[in-house]
């Protein structure tokens, strides 16, 4: 047991949620409009459309499976309406959210049309929302949590203020027990090297350099032009000027902490400690992964002002830059600038964005989740056939 | 004082302005690994977030941030000049243009 608590929700398999959410959940984009139809009739559902699930195939196909399905499983959601054309990717996507014991509804719009599957939809998400309203929030130890992290529109007060705040928590909430998730692939270029003196084991070692190595291989072999994308035109804007440079700043968001796991996308840590993700270094994306690899909240340092925000995962920002934090402050959670004028130390810095967590844990919404940002964003791994 | 720009580490051979900087200033800088201060004069203007060099770098250097190399010169850079994308370019992806 750990000092620091948060209310939150215990789910049917013993997973920890911070959010009550009924996920009308579309298992392609053909059923996107009968999930909004729900979500407009039926107040308290959240519906998640996205642009895929039609043709795909391979490791793509499974990718899209394991990502549907772990935000079902997703403790933040407390149950679920599953809507497909047909029913038996219907029913596949179904039966992988029901094994956490969440209560599931699926429907299927072949034969029936988009007015009967909303009506029937809609009755079944209407008890599920009024039978979720009555969950209670309970003491939980953070050890009971998962918790990840992600950089946007970095610049270089992110190497020095936001992200080693981050890494400050990270280190805290490990030592308590807990678990914690990062990725970004690309983004650890030329910082690689120090990740992977991180690993726990020779085969955790050689299974990071392989993800890397892959990832690496692709881009040289594309050839790409990179120019304004890694680092993206706000980075420069900002002030880094490679990606080596990026990646230093990056890695600060875990602190001095070893790697206990290496996982891939959208795979849920088998263990607690920190865990590397293979996910791209576009925000949506690597949130959309680490939601389904079952984070319930998320640690966002931003450096120019990333906006980002997920359906399902309380997204908090925080930023060391004093004039993102003053221009635009409606994004902004915690503003840890001080950090950059030596008034406040990491360490009270990390204080402050604990404190913001554990209250965000228990039901204080962020900025992000105001605002209505929702991106939820597949990761597409080759065109469908 | 309150420093007008930070290094991480004391091989760094840039800093990070963390108010804008004019040129001709004097400007103190405190390393955050060990707090010892240095003073330099910035040559140019240096935006909030942008790097300043502490040391003359050679074209072909590297440039080195949280005592790891960064990147390398494009052109010699003196004392107290802007670093950024037009005089340092990354020692990665050669065959891709950046």
């Amino acid at each position: 047991m750990s000092k620091y608590k948060f209310m939150g929700y215990r789910r049917e398999n013993g997973a920890v949620g911070a959010r009550n959410h009924v996920a009308i959940i579309p298992v392609d984009d053909l059923s996107n409009a009968a999930a909004e139809g729900v979500a407009s009739l039926v107040s308290g559902t959240l519906p998640l459309p996205h642009a895929y699930g039609r043709l795909q195939f391979g490791a793509d196909l499974e990718l899209f499976f394991d990502t549907m399905i772990g935000t079902g499983k997703n403790p933040n959601v407390a149950a679920a309406v599953v809507i497909c054309i047909e029913p038996n990717w219907a029913n596949k996507v179904a039966e992988g959210i029901a094994k956490t014991g969440k209560p599931v509804e699926v429907f299927s719009i072949e034969k029936s049309g988009d007015f009967k599957t909303i009506e029937k939809a809609s009755r079944a998400a209407k008890g599920l929302v009024q039978k979720v309203s009555e969950l209670k929030r309970e003491e939980i130890d953070v050890s009971d949590a998962v918790i990840s992290t992600k950089c946007g529109e970095s610049d270089t007060t992110s190497g020095l203020g936001a992200n080693p705040t981050v890494g400050k928590v990270f280190e805290r909430l490990v030592a308590a027990g807990g678990t914690v998730m990062f990725g970004e692939t690309s983004e650890l270029t030329g910082g690689e090297q120090v990740v992977a003196d991180r690993m726990k084991t020779p085969e955790l070692r050689k299974k990071f350099m392989d993800i890397f190595n892959d990832y690496n291989s692709m881009i040289e072999a594309q050839g790409a032009d990179l120019l304004g994308s890694q680092p993206t035109q706000g980075n420069i804007a900002g002030g880094l000027t490679t990606i080596e440079e990026k990646a230093m700043g990056n890695i600060q968001k875990i602190g001095n902490l070893k790697v206990d796991g290496v996982l891939a996308p959208a795979e849920a840590p088998h263990g607690k400690g920190l865990h590397f993700m293979d996910t791209s270094s576009a925000a949506a994306e690597a949130v959309t992964l680490f939601a389904a690899g079952g984070a319930i909240a998320h640690l966002f340092p931003t450096g120019q002002g990333n906006i980002i925000g997920n359906p399902i995962l309380p997204v908090i920002k925080l930023t060391a830059n004093p004039n993102t934090a003053a221009t635009m402050s409606e994004h902004i959670d915690v503003s840890v600038e001080k950090v950059l004028t030596l008034e406040h130390t990491l360490d009270q810095a990390g204080d402050t964005l604990m404190d913001m967590l554990l209250r965000t844990l228990s039901g204080r919404l962020t900025a992000a989740e105001v605002l209505r940002h929702r991106e939820f964003v597949l990761t597409k791994l080759y065109r469908s056939a | 004082m309150r420093p007008q720009f930070l290094f991480h580490e004391k091989k760094d051979n840039v800093g990070v302005a963390v108010v804008e900087i004019k040129a001709g200033e004097k400007i103190v800088g405190s390393c955050l690994n060990d707090g010892s201060q240095l003073t330099i004069e910035a040559k140019e203007a240096i935006p909030l977030g942008h790097k300043v060099a502490l040391t003359a770098i050679k074209k072909g250097d590297v440039v080195t941030k949280y005592g790891i190399t960064i990147g390398q010169a494009k052109e010699s850079i003196s004392v107290g000049q802007h670093v950024h994308v037009h005089n340092v370019r990354s020692n990665r992806w050669q065959n891709v243009k950046i």
